[in-house]
C-alpha cells in the first residue's frame, strides 16, 4: 500500500485514473487477492454501514450507561434549522445514528475505527443519495478512503489511546473528505486538497471520553467530524488549495499526537472527561451499569 | 504493511475495537484450548479491562467468545444471558495481574474447564481488534491468533519437530511460524504452530495419537 498521497496522486495522474483504481491495483499487488474480490469485500463493508444508519435512525436505541441515543432522530423528526432540507442536516443524522448503535453493541465498520466509525457513511452515503449515486461509485470510494487510512495509519497513528480524537475522528474526516470529492468527479489533486482541508481542522482534538466510554463526546464528535469533511469537500471541489500538502499534514497530527499529554488519549485523566459534570455523569452512569447487571 | 481491508473493517458489534472486538477474540482463543464451549469459566479483568469493561461490553464479549461467537455476531449483546441459558458457569473478577509497566492495560486471564481439560490463558487487547495470548498454562506464549494455530505440549523427545512437520505437510499445512519453550532441558516442550491453513480435526487426532504428545488443541483464526 501506498505510504505517501503525494505518490499516489501522481500515479493517478500519470495513468489517467482514480486513487480508488491506483488504491485496488496496489491491495491487490500486496495481498495477492483479485480487484474484484477486493471489492465484494468493500461491498460487504458498505451494506453493513448502511444497515448501521438506517437503524440508527430508528431512534430507540439507548448505550450502556444511557448517556447517548436518540439524537439522531431528532435531526430527522426534530424542528428545522438553517441547514434542513439539505445533504449537510442528513449527514449530521447519519453520523450520529452510526454512532448510537455503535454505543448501544449494534454491528458497525470500524473505519477506521469503532469509536470514529459514523463519519464515513454518514459523508459518503449522505452524498451519494443526494445525488443518485450508485453503490459502484461508493465502493470505489471506500477504496479510496481505505488508502488515505492507510497512509494515516503509516505516518501517524489511527488510534485515540496513541493520538487523541485528531487520529480517529480527524483521520475519518480526512478519509470522508478525500473518498467523497473523487465520488463527486473531483480529481485526484481536489480528493489529495480535501483530505488536507479536512485534517488541519482537526489537528489537536484530544480524547476525553467520559468514564473511558465511547459514548460521550465521541456521538457527536463524529457528527462534527462528517462536518468538517463537508467543508473540506466543498472547498476543495470549488477550487480552493490548502498550501501544505497532505502528507505533511498528516505528519503533523502524527508528531502533536506523540507529543499530547496522557491525559488526553482515551484515559478519561482530562477534557470533558475530567469536568465536575463529566465525573460526576460517569460515576453515577458507571454504577447504573453495575446495578443493571 | 497496512491493508485497505483493515482500514475498512473489520465489522464488528460496538462500541470498541480494544475493549469488545478483541475481548471477543481471547474469548475465542480460550475456547479452543479446551476444544469448544467451557462449563466452567472464571475471567480475571486487569487494568482498563477492569475499570470500563462492563460499559465497553467487555464482559458480554469475552463470554460471547467463550461460546464460540465472533466480533461480528449480533448475539455478543445478549451473551451473558445466553450463557445462563446454555450452562455457562462464569464468574468475573477484578484483579491485578502485576506491575503496571510489566502488563498491558487490557489483559484478562482465562480458566476454562470442559470435561477434564482444564487451562489458564493470558491475553492483552492491543487496539484495533489485535490481541495477543502471553501465557497458556503456565508457559509464556506470543499467540496473536492472526494464523491457525495448534498448541501442543509433547515431551522433549529428539525429533519431534521434524515428525510433527511431517504430520502437518501430509495435511497440506503450510507452516508460517514455529515456537518452542520448555522450562528444563529434558522437561516438557511447548509448543505453538501457526499454520496458512485451517487444520481439520483429522490433523489434530493425528498430533494427539502420536505417543509423546500430551495434549493438542487447534485455535481457530480470529484476526481479520
Amino acid at each position: 500500500m501506498y505510504r505517501s498521497l503525494t505518490d499516489a496522486v501522481r500515479d493517478a495522474e500519470a495513468q489517467g485514473t482514480t486513487l480508488a483504481e491506483v488504491a485496488l491495483a496496489a491491495e491487490c499487488a500486496d495481498s495477492g487477492r483479485p480487484v474484484g474480490d477486493i471489492r465484494a469485500s468493500l461491498a460487504r463493508a458498505l451494506a453493513v454501514m448502511r444497515g448501521a444508519v438506517a437503524r440508527g435512525l430508528e431512534g430507540d436505541l439507548r448505550s450502556a450507561s444511557g448517556l447517548v441515543g436518540g439524537d439522531a432522530a431528532k435531526l430527522v423528526t426534530g424542528p428545522p434549522g438553517p441547514l434542513a432540507g439539505t445533504p449537510f442536516r442528513d449527514v449530521l443524522a447519519r453520523a450520529l445514528a452510526v454512532q448510537e448503535v455503535n454505543a448501544a453493541m449494534g454491528v458497525i465498520v470500524a473505519a477506521p475505527t469503532a469509536g470514529g466509525a459514523g463519519v464515513l457513511p454518514a459523508v459518503l452515503t449522505g452524498l451519494a443519495d443526494a445525488r443518485g449515486i450508485g453503490e459502484e461509485a461508493l465502493v470505489s470510494a471506500l477504496a479510496t478512503a481505505g488508502l488515505i487510512g492507510a497512509v494515516v495509519a503509516d505516518r501517524a497513528s489511527l488510534s485515540g489511546a496513541e493520538g487523541g480524537c485528531q487520529a480517529e475522528t480527524g483521520a475519518a474526516a480526512g478519509m470522508a473528505a478525500g473518498a467523497a470529492v473523487e465520488m463527486l468527479g473531483g480529481t485526484p489533486r481536489q480528493a489529495f486538497h480535501a483530505v488536507a482541508l479536512a485534517q488541519q481542522g482537526t489537528l489537536g482534538l484530544v480524547c476525553d471520553p467520559l468514564g473511558g466510554l465511547v459514548e460521550l463526546p465521541c456521538v457527536f464528535r463524529n457528527a462534527t467530524g462528517a462536518a468538517i469533511a463537508l467543508a473540506a469537500v466543498e472547498m476543495a471541489l470549488a477550487g480552493v488549495e490548502f498550501a501544505i500538502p497532505a502528507d505533511e499534514v498528516i505528519d503533523t497530527m502524527g508528531e502533536i499526537g506523540r507529543a499530547m499529554d496522557v491525559r488526553y488519549r482515551e484515559t478519561a485523566g482530562g477534557g470533558l472527561a475530567a469536568t465536575p459534570t463529566g465525573r460526576r455523569l460517569a460515576r453515577e452512569r458507571l454504577v447504573q451499569i453495575k446495578r443493571a447487571d | 504493511m497496512v491493508s485497505l481491508l483493515d482500514i475498512i473493517g473489520p465489522v464488528m458489534v460496538g462500541p470498541s475495537s480494544s475493549h469488545t472486538a478483541g475481548a471477543c477474540r481471547l474469548g475465542l482463543l480460550a475456547r479452543g484450548l479446551v476444544g469448544g464451549t467451557p462449563e466452567r469459566a472464571r475471567l480475571e479483568l486487569h487494568g482498563s479491562f477492569a475499570r470500563t469493561g462492563e460499559g465497553h461490553g467487555t464482559d458480554k464479549a469475552l463470554v460471547g467468545g467463550l461460546m464460540g461467537f465472533r466480533p461480528d455476531d449480533d448475539r455478543l449483546r445478549t451473551a451473558l444471558e445466553i450463557a445462563e441459558r446454555e450452562g455457562l458457569d462464569y464468574r468475573f473478577e477484578k484483579t491485578t495481574l502485576g506491575e503496571e509497566a510489566d502488563v498491558h492495560p487490557n489483559t484478562v486471564r482465562l480458566t476454562v474447564e470442559r470435561g477434564d481439560r482444564r487451562s489458564v490463558m493470558t491475553g492483552s487487547s492491543l487496539g484495533a481488534g489485535r490481541v495477543l495470548v502471553t501465557e497458556i498454562d503456565g508457559y509464556p506464549v506470543e499467540v496473536t491468533g492472526n494464523y491457525h494455530t495448534i498448541v501442543l505440549v509433547a515431551e522433549d523427545v529428539k525429533g519431534s519437530i521434524a515428525a510433527i512437520a511431517t504430520i502437518l505437510s501430509a495435511f497440506a499445512l503450510n507452516i508460517a511460524t514455529l515456537k518452542v519453550t520448555r522450562r528444563q532441558r529434558g522437561g516438557d516442550a511447548f509448543m505453538v504452530w501457526e499454520t496458512d491453513e485451517s487444520p481439520d480435526e483429522r490433523a489434530r487426532d493425528a498430533l494427539r495419537a502420536l505417543p509423546w504428545v500430551r495434549w493438542a488443541f487447534r485455535l481457530d483464526k480470529v484476526g481479520a
